[in-house]
Protein backbone atom coordinates (compact mmCIF):
# COMPACT_ATOMS: atom_id res chain seq x y z
CA UNK A 1 0.00 0.00 0.00
CA UNK A 2 2.97 2.12 0.66
CA UNK A 3 4.88 0.98 -2.52
CA UNK A 4 5.46 4.89 -3.54
CA UNK A 5 7.46 5.59 -0.49
CA UNK A 6 9.35 2.29 -0.82
CA UNK A 7 10.11 3.39 -4.20
CA UNK A 8 11.09 6.61 -3.55
CA UNK A 9 13.57 5.14 -1.05
CA UNK A 10 15.00 2.78 -3.66
CA UNK A 11 15.84 5.57 -5.98
CA UNK A 12 16.90 7.54 -2.97
CA UNK A 13 19.54 4.84 -1.90
CA UNK A 14 20.38 4.48 -5.88
CA UNK A 15 20.65 8.00 -6.48
CA UNK A 16 23.36 8.56 -4.11
CA UNK A 17 25.29 5.86 -4.81
CA UNK A 18 25.69 6.68 -8.70
CA UNK A 19 26.31 10.81 -7.54
CA UNK A 20 26.49 12.11 -11.20
CA UNK A 21 26.24 8.82 -13.42
CA UNK A 22 22.81 8.07 -14.54
CA UNK A 23 21.04 4.32 -13.55
CA UNK A 24 20.78 2.03 -15.98
CA UNK A 25 19.23 -0.90 -13.83
CA UNK A 26 18.58 -1.26 -9.79
CA UNK A 27 18.16 -5.17 -8.89
CA UNK A 28 16.43 -5.85 -5.43
CA UNK A 29 15.05 -8.38 -3.23
CA UNK A 30 11.61 -8.13 -1.85
CA UNK A 31 10.64 -11.04 0.42
CA UNK A 32 7.62 -12.53 0.31
CA UNK A 33 6.77 -11.59 4.12
CA UNK A 34 7.82 -8.03 3.20
CA UNK A 35 4.31 -6.77 2.94
CA UNK A 36 5.63 -5.43 -0.90
CA UNK A 37 4.02 -6.17 -3.81
CA UNK A 38 6.42 -6.55 -6.69
CA UNK A 39 4.22 -5.27 -9.86
CA UNK A 40 3.45 -2.56 -7.56
CA UNK A 41 7.00 -1.13 -6.52
CA UNK A 42 7.71 -1.48 -10.26
CA UNK A 43 4.99 0.98 -11.58
CA UNK A 44 5.37 3.04 -8.42
CA UNK A 45 9.30 2.89 -9.43
CA UNK A 46 8.82 4.94 -12.56
CA UNK A 47 6.95 7.75 -10.90
CA UNK A 48 9.90 7.90 -8.19
CA UNK A 49 12.39 7.88 -10.71
CA UNK A 50 11.12 11.14 -12.50
CA UNK A 51 13.33 13.99 -12.76
CA UNK A 52 15.94 11.99 -11.02
CA UNK A 53 19.32 10.26 -12.22
CA UNK A 54 17.27 6.63 -12.21
CA UNK A 55 14.90 8.41 -14.80
CA UNK A 56 14.44 6.24 -17.19
CA UNK A 57 16.50 2.94 -15.63
CA UNK A 58 14.55 -0.31 -14.65
CA UNK A 59 13.93 -1.79 -11.62
CA UNK A 60 14.47 -5.80 -11.76
CA UNK A 61 12.73 -7.56 -8.47
CA UNK A 62 14.08 -10.44 -7.28
CA UNK A 63 11.11 -12.36 -5.44
CA UNK A 64 12.17 -14.09 -2.26
CA UNK A 65 10.09 -16.83 -1.16
CA UNK A 66 9.50 -17.20 2.30
CA UNK A 67 11.67 -20.42 3.80
CA UNK A 68 11.47 -22.24 6.96
CA UNK A 69 13.74 -24.45 9.03
CA UNK A 70 11.99 -27.50 10.76
CA UNK A 71 12.52 -27.98 14.37
CA UNK A 72 10.93 -31.90 13.60
CA UNK A 73 12.92 -32.66 10.53
CA UNK A 74 16.08 -30.37 10.42
CA UNK A 75 15.34 -29.52 6.58
CA UNK A 76 15.25 -25.76 5.03
CA UNK A 77 12.47 -25.48 2.62
CA UNK A 78 10.45 -23.09 0.52
CA UNK A 79 6.91 -22.14 1.40
CA UNK A 80 4.20 -22.32 -1.40
CA UNK A 81 1.85 -19.74 -1.26
CA UNK A 82 -0.61 -19.06 0.62
CA UNK A 83 1.74 -18.84 3.70
CA UNK A 84 1.15 -21.76 5.99
CA UNK A 85 4.20 -22.05 8.24
CA UNK A 86 4.24 -25.84 8.49
CA UNK A 87 7.23 -27.93 7.04
CA UNK A 88 6.36 -29.11 3.36
CA UNK A 89 8.56 -32.26 4.14
CA UNK A 90 6.79 -33.65 7.33
CA UNK A 91 3.90 -31.04 8.34
CA UNK A 92 5.10 -30.06 11.56
CA UNK A 93 4.66 -26.03 12.45
CA UNK A 94 7.58 -24.05 11.48
CA UNK A 95 8.01 -20.67 13.56
CA UNK A 96 11.85 -20.17 12.22
CA UNK A 97 11.67 -18.47 9.15
CA UNK A 98 15.09 -17.72 7.44
CA UNK A 99 14.27 -15.96 4.80
CA UNK A 100 11.55 -13.76 3.29
CA UNK A 101 11.25 -10.80 4.75
CA UNK A 102 14.42 -9.15 2.52
CA UNK A 103 13.22 -5.49 1.38
CA UNK A 104 17.36 -4.37 0.36
CA UNK A 105 18.90 -2.79 -2.66
CA UNK A 106 21.17 -5.46 -4.35
CA UNK A 107 22.81 -3.35 -6.83
CA UNK A 108 22.93 -0.46 -9.48
CA UNK A 109 24.23 -0.85 -12.71
CA UNK A 110 25.42 2.56 -14.06
CA UNK A 111 25.26 4.14 -17.36
CA UNK A 112 28.84 5.03 -18.20
CA UNK A 113 28.79 8.61 -20.02
CA UNK A 114 31.31 8.75 -22.57
CA UNK A 115 32.94 12.36 -22.68
CA UNK A 116 33.98 12.29 -26.13
CA UNK A 117 30.55 12.10 -27.52
CA UNK A 118 30.71 8.42 -28.94
CA UNK A 119 27.48 7.24 -30.07
CA UNK A 120 26.12 3.94 -28.36
CA UNK B 1 28.52 2.06 -24.11
CA UNK B 2 30.90 -0.04 -21.08
CA UNK B 3 28.25 -0.32 -17.62
CA UNK B 4 29.27 -0.39 -14.06
CA UNK B 5 27.74 -2.31 -11.35
CA UNK B 6 27.68 -1.12 -8.37
CA UNK B 7 26.85 -3.45 -5.03
CA UNK B 8 25.11 -1.51 -2.57
CA UNK B 9 22.93 -4.44 -0.19
CA UNK B 10 21.81 -1.86 1.76
CA UNK B 11 18.11 -1.91 3.00
CA UNK B 12 15.82 -0.01 1.67
CA UNK B 13 13.86 0.64 4.93
CA UNK B 14 17.24 1.22 6.78
CA UNK B 15 16.64 4.53 8.15
CA UNK B 16 13.62 3.19 9.83
CA UNK B 17 15.47 0.43 11.15
CA UNK B 18 19.15 2.54 12.33
CA UNK B 19 16.24 4.54 14.58
CA UNK B 20 13.80 1.74 15.58
CA UNK B 21 17.29 -0.62 17.09
CA UNK B 22 18.33 3.42 18.75
CA UNK B 23 15.17 3.60 20.15
CA UNK B 24 15.00 -0.06 21.25
CA UNK B 25 18.12 0.64 23.24
CA UNK B 26 16.49 3.18 25.12
CA UNK B 27 13.17 1.57 26.11
CA UNK B 28 15.66 -1.50 27.40
CA UNK B 29 17.92 1.26 29.43
CA UNK B 30 15.45 2.77 30.72
CA UNK B 31 12.81 0.02 31.56
CA UNK B 32 10.25 0.44 29.49
CA UNK B 33 8.45 -2.21 27.41
CA UNK B 34 7.20 -0.66 24.19
CA UNK B 35 4.50 -2.64 23.11
CA UNK B 36 3.19 -2.64 19.08
CA UNK B 37 -0.59 -2.59 19.29
CA UNK B 38 -2.05 -3.46 15.03
CA UNK B 39 -4.36 -4.72 13.74
CA UNK B 40 -6.99 -3.63 11.15
CA UNK B 41 -9.67 -0.97 11.44
CA UNK B 42 -12.69 -1.48 13.92
CA UNK B 43 -10.97 -4.48 15.84
CA UNK B 44 -11.53 -2.53 19.29
CA UNK B 45 -7.64 -1.34 19.82
CA UNK B 46 -8.66 1.65 21.80
CA UNK B 47 -10.75 0.01 23.56
CA UNK B 48 -8.42 -2.61 24.52
CA UNK B 49 -6.17 -0.21 25.35
CA UNK B 50 -8.63 1.79 27.86
CA UNK B 51 -9.45 -1.19 29.79
CA UNK B 52 -5.34 -2.03 29.91
CA UNK B 53 -4.31 1.92 30.83
CA UNK B 54 -6.97 1.98 33.48
CA UNK B 55 -6.06 -1.45 34.93
CA UNK B 56 -2.30 -0.84 35.54
CA UNK B 57 -2.94 3.03 36.67
CA UNK B 58 -5.16 1.28 39.34
CA UNK B 59 -2.46 -1.48 40.39
CA UNK B 60 -0.25 1.58 41.05
CA UNK B 61 1.74 1.06 37.80
CA UNK B 62 3.48 3.72 35.25
CA UNK B 63 1.71 3.25 31.68
CA UNK B 64 1.91 5.75 28.64
CA UNK B 65 0.33 5.52 25.34
CA UNK B 66 0.96 6.96 21.81
CA UNK B 67 -2.14 6.69 19.53
CA UNK B 68 -2.10 6.89 15.97
CA UNK B 69 -5.03 8.50 14.20
CA UNK B 70 -5.60 9.74 10.63
CA UNK B 71 -7.21 12.90 11.42
CA UNK B 72 -8.74 13.67 14.97
CA UNK B 73 -7.47 13.73 18.49
CA UNK B 74 -10.61 11.19 20.06
CA UNK B 75 -8.66 8.82 20.86
CA UNK B 76 -5.88 10.62 22.92
CA UNK B 77 -8.86 11.99 25.12
CA UNK B 78 -10.66 8.88 25.48
CA UNK B 79 -7.59 7.41 26.62
CA UNK B 80 -6.46 10.20 28.81
CA UNK B 81 -9.35 9.94 31.42
CA UNK B 82 -6.99 6.53 32.42
CA UNK B 83 -4.75 9.42 34.28
CA UNK B 84 -2.19 8.00 32.54
CA UNK B 85 0.31 10.39 29.86
CA UNK B 86 -1.57 9.93 26.34
CA UNK B 87 -0.67 11.35 23.25
CA UNK B 88 -2.25 11.50 19.90
CA UNK B 89 -0.09 11.00 16.79
CA UNK B 90 -1.95 12.38 14.03
CA UNK B 91 -0.69 10.67 11.11
CA UNK B 92 -2.88 12.62 8.20
CA UNK B 93 -2.56 9.98 5.09
CA UNK B 94 0.15 7.59 6.17
CA UNK B 95 -1.02 3.80 6.60
CA UNK B 96 1.53 2.98 9.40
CA UNK B 97 3.59 4.23 12.06
CA UNK B 98 7.32 4.92 11.60
CA UNK B 99 10.01 5.04 14.09
CA UNK B 100 10.82 8.40 13.60
CA UNK B 101 7.77 9.30 14.56
CA UNK B 102 7.34 7.88 17.92
CA UNK B 103 11.00 9.31 18.72
CA UNK B 104 9.38 12.78 17.85
CA UNK B 105 6.24 12.07 20.31
CA UNK B 106 8.54 11.03 23.15
CA UNK B 107 10.22 14.26 23.66
CA UNK B 108 9.63 15.48 26.76
CA UNK B 109 8.93 12.04 28.69
CA UNK B 110 11.07 10.31 31.27
CA UNK B 111 11.38 7.32 29.61
CA UNK B 112 12.05 6.15 33.45
CA UNK B 113 8.75 6.82 34.37
CA UNK B 114 7.09 4.95 32.02
CA UNK B 115 7.30 0.71 32.72
CA UNK B 116 4.61 0.08 29.26
CA UNK B 117 4.44 2.18 26.30
CA UNK B 118 1.49 1.06 24.26
CA UNK B 119 1.65 2.79 20.23
CA UNK B 120 -1.39 2.06 18.91
CA UNK B 121 -0.94 1.47 15.21
CA UNK B 122 -2.43 2.72 11.97
CA UNK B 123 -5.52 0.46 11.50
CA UNK B 124 -4.21 -1.92 8.49
CA UNK B 125 -4.03 -5.20 8.51
CA UNK B 126 -0.73 -4.91 5.77
CA UNK B 127 1.57 -1.74 6.20
CA UNK B 128 2.80 -1.72 10.11
CA UNK B 129 3.91 -5.33 9.67
CA UNK B 130 7.45 -4.26 8.03
CA UNK B 131 8.04 -1.07 10.08
CA UNK B 132 9.94 -1.87 13.55
CA UNK B 133 9.25 0.78 16.26
CA UNK B 134 11.86 -0.35 18.54
CA UNK B 135 8.74 -2.15 20.77
CA UNK B 136 9.27 -5.73 23.02
CA UNK B 137 6.41 -7.09 21.87
CA UNK B 138 3.97 -6.47 18.89
CA UNK B 139 0.43 -7.45 20.23
CA UNK B 140 -1.81 -8.25 17.14
CA UNK B 141 -5.73 -7.81 17.59
CA UNK B 142 -8.24 -9.48 15.90
CA UNK B 143 -12.02 -9.41 16.73
CA UNK B 144 -14.75 -12.11 16.62
CA UNK B 145 -16.82 -9.84 14.31
CA UNK B 146 -13.89 -9.82 11.83
CA UNK B 147 -14.34 -13.74 10.78
CA UNK B 148 -11.97 -16.72 11.99
CA UNK B 149 -9.64 -16.48 8.43
CA UNK B 150 -8.16 -13.04 9.13
CA UNK B 151 -5.08 -14.72 10.28
CA UNK B 152 -4.65 -16.66 6.87
CA UNK B 153 -5.47 -14.04 4.61
CA UNK B 154 -3.04 -11.35 6.72
CA UNK B 155 -0.24 -13.82 7.32
CA UNK B 156 2.41 -11.11 7.36
CA UNK B 157 1.24 -8.97 10.00
CA UNK B 158 0.67 -11.86 12.58
CA UNK B 159 3.41 -13.75 11.45
CA UNK B 160 5.09 -10.55 12.53
CA UNK B 161 3.71 -10.58 16.43
CA UNK B 162 4.32 -12.31 19.25
CA UNK B 163 1.22 -12.20 21.02
CA UNK B 164 -2.15 -11.96 19.02
CA UNK B 165 -5.46 -10.64 21.41
CA UNK B 166 -9.12 -11.76 20.26
CA UNK B 167 -11.08 -8.76 21.32
CA UNK B 168 -14.70 -8.67 21.70
CA UNK B 169 -14.84 -12.36 23.17
CA UNK B 170 -18.45 -11.36 25.23
CA UNK B 171 -19.42 -11.45 20.97
CA UNK B 172 -18.64 -14.94 20.00
CA UNK B 173 -21.99 -16.83 20.66
CA UNK B 174 -24.13 -13.81 18.65
CA UNK B 175 -21.62 -14.05 15.94
CA UNK B 176 -21.11 -18.00 15.98
CA UNK B 177 -17.18 -17.49 16.59
CA UNK B 178 -15.21 -20.57 16.03
CA UNK B 179 -12.67 -20.06 18.73
CA UNK B 180 -10.85 -23.55 18.04
CA UNK B 181 -10.35 -22.36 14.16
CA UNK B 182 -9.40 -18.70 14.88
CA UNK B 183 -6.65 -20.46 17.38
CA UNK B 184 -6.25 -23.25 14.94
CA UNK B 185 -5.68 -20.34 11.99
CA UNK B 186 -3.54 -17.52 13.94
CA UNK B 187 -1.16 -20.53 15.01
CA UNK B 188 -0.91 -21.92 11.29
CA UNK B 189 0.75 -18.55 9.98
CA UNK B 190 2.32 -17.94 13.15
CA UNK B 191 3.19 -21.32 15.15
CA UNK B 192 4.63 -19.72 18.09
CA UNK B 193 2.55 -16.75 19.03
CA UNK B 194 0.70 -16.37 22.36
CA UNK B 195 -3.15 -15.92 22.38
CA UNK B 196 -5.12 -14.38 24.87
CA UNK B 197 -9.13 -13.67 24.54
CA UNK B 198 -10.25 -10.49 25.76
CA UNK B 199 -13.66 -8.29 26.43
CA UNK B 200 -13.16 -4.77 27.15
CA UNK B 201 -16.68 -4.66 28.15
CA UNK B 202 -16.65 -7.49 30.53
CA UNK B 203 -12.97 -7.10 31.48
CA UNK B 204 -12.31 -10.71 30.57
CA UNK B 205 -8.80 -12.39 29.85
CA UNK B 206 -7.31 -8.13 30.62
CA UNK B 207 -5.08 -10.05 33.83
CA UNK B 208 -4.22 -12.48 31.50
CA UNK B 209 -2.96 -10.06 28.72
CA UNK B 210 -1.13 -8.17 31.62
CA UNK B 211 0.73 -11.02 32.85
CA UNK B 212 1.95 -11.98 29.20
CA UNK B 213 2.75 -8.30 29.11
CA UNK B 214 4.63 -7.92 32.39
CA UNK B 215 6.71 -11.41 31.13
CA UNK B 216 7.76 -9.65 28.05
CA UNK B 217 9.22 -6.49 30.36
CA UNK B 218 11.11 -8.81 32.25
CA UNK B 219 12.62 -10.30 29.57
CA UNK B 220 13.96 -6.60 28.53
CA UNK B 221 16.90 -6.97 30.19
CA UNK B 222 17.09 -8.91 33.03
CA UNK B 223 14.69 -6.56 34.98
CA UNK B 224 13.19 -8.13 38.06
CA UNK B 225 9.39 -6.95 37.69
CA UNK B 226 8.31 -9.28 40.21
CA UNK B 227 5.68 -6.89 41.58
CA UNK B 228 2.08 -8.12 41.09
CA UNK B 229 0.64 -6.01 38.40
CA UNK B 230 -3.12 -6.82 39.34
CA UNK B 231 -4.96 -7.68 42.94
CA UNK B 232 -5.27 -11.61 42.61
Amino acid sequence: MHELSIACAVVDLAARAAGDASVDEVRVRVGALSGVVPDALVFAFDVAAAGTVCEGGRLLVEAVPVAVRCGGCGRESDLAEPLRFRCPACGVPTPDVVRGRELEVVSITLREESHAGACR
Amino acid sequence: MPARVVELRRGILEKNDVLAAALRRRFVDAGTCAVNIVSGPGTGKTALLEVLLGRLVAAGRRPAALVGDCATENDARRLARSGAPVRQIVTGAMCHLEADMIEAHLEGWELEDIEFLFVENVGNLVCPSGFDLGEAARLVALSVTEGEDKPLKYPHLFNSSDLAVITKIDLADAVEFDRALAHANVREVAPAITIVETSARTGAGIDELITELAAFRRSLAGDADTQPITDP
